[in-house]
């Protein structure tokens, strides 16, 4: 059996399975750190930094730091809340975010957090890149304008064989998503309507779903994400 | 004590904030008790003839007439609000952010599928009486100082009212989660 281990998070006790990754850990505290690019069971990247904690006095990423006996984490720090509303912020202003006109809109993480956190206006520069929209794939499209490379198509989607369909093109600010033609030319229905719902925004979208949901009814609309994790 | 004045406009926006604005129903009567307008499509006063108390904004700035009414709004209204997501981040009309002005004029009047048979002669409008197109859509805070931003697309007519409501009345502004949203 797994070691238990103990530790708090914004001075709770907590208690976990030794190498548990915090965030996961604090899941199962019934605590919230915000997440973007991590998914469940995948190894993490830690590349979005939105689930920045402090601990024992230093900042860290959650979903790559394992917890350890006596670790002292902070949480809801003010300060840390808002290096969160920034990196959020960050995002928004970097891409090309428009929500309204957006299939993703109401069902997106990055939109969800910015709810959470409240963002009325972000405190930076728009800088209205110039992205592509991309169709030339049978099955899905990718508008690179709302991309925020967190890689969650590159690591979660797979073929039998455990080679990604999707990658990293080009280098520095000129990286993008692509999808390997070779290993996507058998891409099921499935796996295409996987790789969108991967994809916390709306750069990944299967060709002819289009809007789904009616407002009100979709994923983030009456509660905060999160809450599920709180109220449990 | 008179009544605070309360000014609104559209500049590059669509009207649906006003729309939205209206949906606020009856309580629109409670409104006029609360408030005058001054210069607002809603009365069709068309220019501030007195210093007033809150200007709300619809609509970032494409061209230069929408920067010379924004700052017309700064400096007659004490406090401004960006009301929708066009006022905040440009919205759709900054959709052409990503293409060069020129870009979107030979696709407008010259290559667009529609008007090739119309425009045999290539002209681009270019009347001195028509405003000056901007190189980008400019969201409102980048253009004059903003004190308060209204998200949504439309902000609701709740959202709408209730900031109102809690301006005139020097309260605080309850932001439920239900109604802040960007669509």
């Amino acid at each position: 059996m797994a070691q238990t281990i103990k530790f708090t998070i914004d001075g709770v006790e907590c208690t976990a399975k030794k190498g548990q990754y915090i965030v996961d850990a604090a899941t199962e505290n019934h605590i919230y750190i915000p997440t973007l690019c991590n998914i469940p069971g995948v190894k993490p990247r830690g590349s979005c930094r939105i689930c920045s904690v402090r601990v024992n006095g230093r900042m860290m990423t959650a979903c790559t730091t394992p917890v350890s006996e006596g670790m002292e984490i902070e949480n809801k720090d003010p300060d840390i809340e808002d290096i969160r509303k920034a990196i959020i912020e960050l995002m928004f202003t970097e891409g090309n975010h428009f929500c309204p006109s957006c299939e993703k809109s109401g069902n997106c993480e990055l939109q969800a957090l910015a709810y959470r956190y409240q963002m009325l206006a972000p405190r930076f520069k728009f800088m209205f890149p110039k992205r592509r929209l991309e169709a030339t794939h049978p099955k899905l499209i990718k508008d690179h304008n709302r991309c925020i490379l967190c890689k969650r198509c590159i690591r979660a989607i797979k073929d039998e064989e455990g080679h990604s369909l999707f990658a990293f093109a080009r280098r520095g600010h000129n990286v993008e998503i692509i999808i390997d033609t070779k290993y996507s030319k058998n891409m099921t229905d499935e796996q295409a309507r996987e790789a969108a719902d991967i994809c916390p925004v709306g750069a990944i979208l299967v060709k002819e779903r289009a809007y789904t949901d009616p407002i009100g009814k979709r994923k983030y609309d009456k509660q905060p994400i999160g809450s599920d994790i709180e109220n449990l | 004590m008179s009544k605070p004045i309360v000014a609104t406009t559209s500049l590059a926006g669509c009207f649906g904030c006003h729309m939205s604005f209206l949906d606020i129903d009856e309580r629109i009567l409670d409104l006029i008790e609360l408030v005058e307008f001054n210069k607002s499509p809603i009365n069709d006063i068309k220019k501030f003839t007195k210093m007033c108390d809150i200007g709300l904004i619809e609509g970032g700035c494409c061209n230069d007439e929408n920067v010379h009414i924004l700052k017309d709004f700064r400096a007659h209204c004490k406090i401004l609000v960006s009301v929708g997501e066009c006022a905040i981040m440009g919205g759709l009309p900054a959709l052409r952010n990503s293409f060069s002005l020129k870009e979107c004029l030979d696709e407008a009047y010259l290559n667009g599928p529609s008007v090739v048979a119309n425009n045999e002669e290539g002209v681009i409008p270019n009347d001195e009486e028509l405003p000056i197109l901007l190189d980008k859509v400019y969201p409102c805070h980048e253009v004059v100082r903003i004190d308060y931003h209204l998200p949504g697309c439309p902000p609701s007519a709740d959202l709408i009212f209730d900031a109102l409501y809690a301006l005139v009345t020097n309260q605080p502004l309850k932001l439920p989660y239900e109604v802040v949203k960007f669509d």
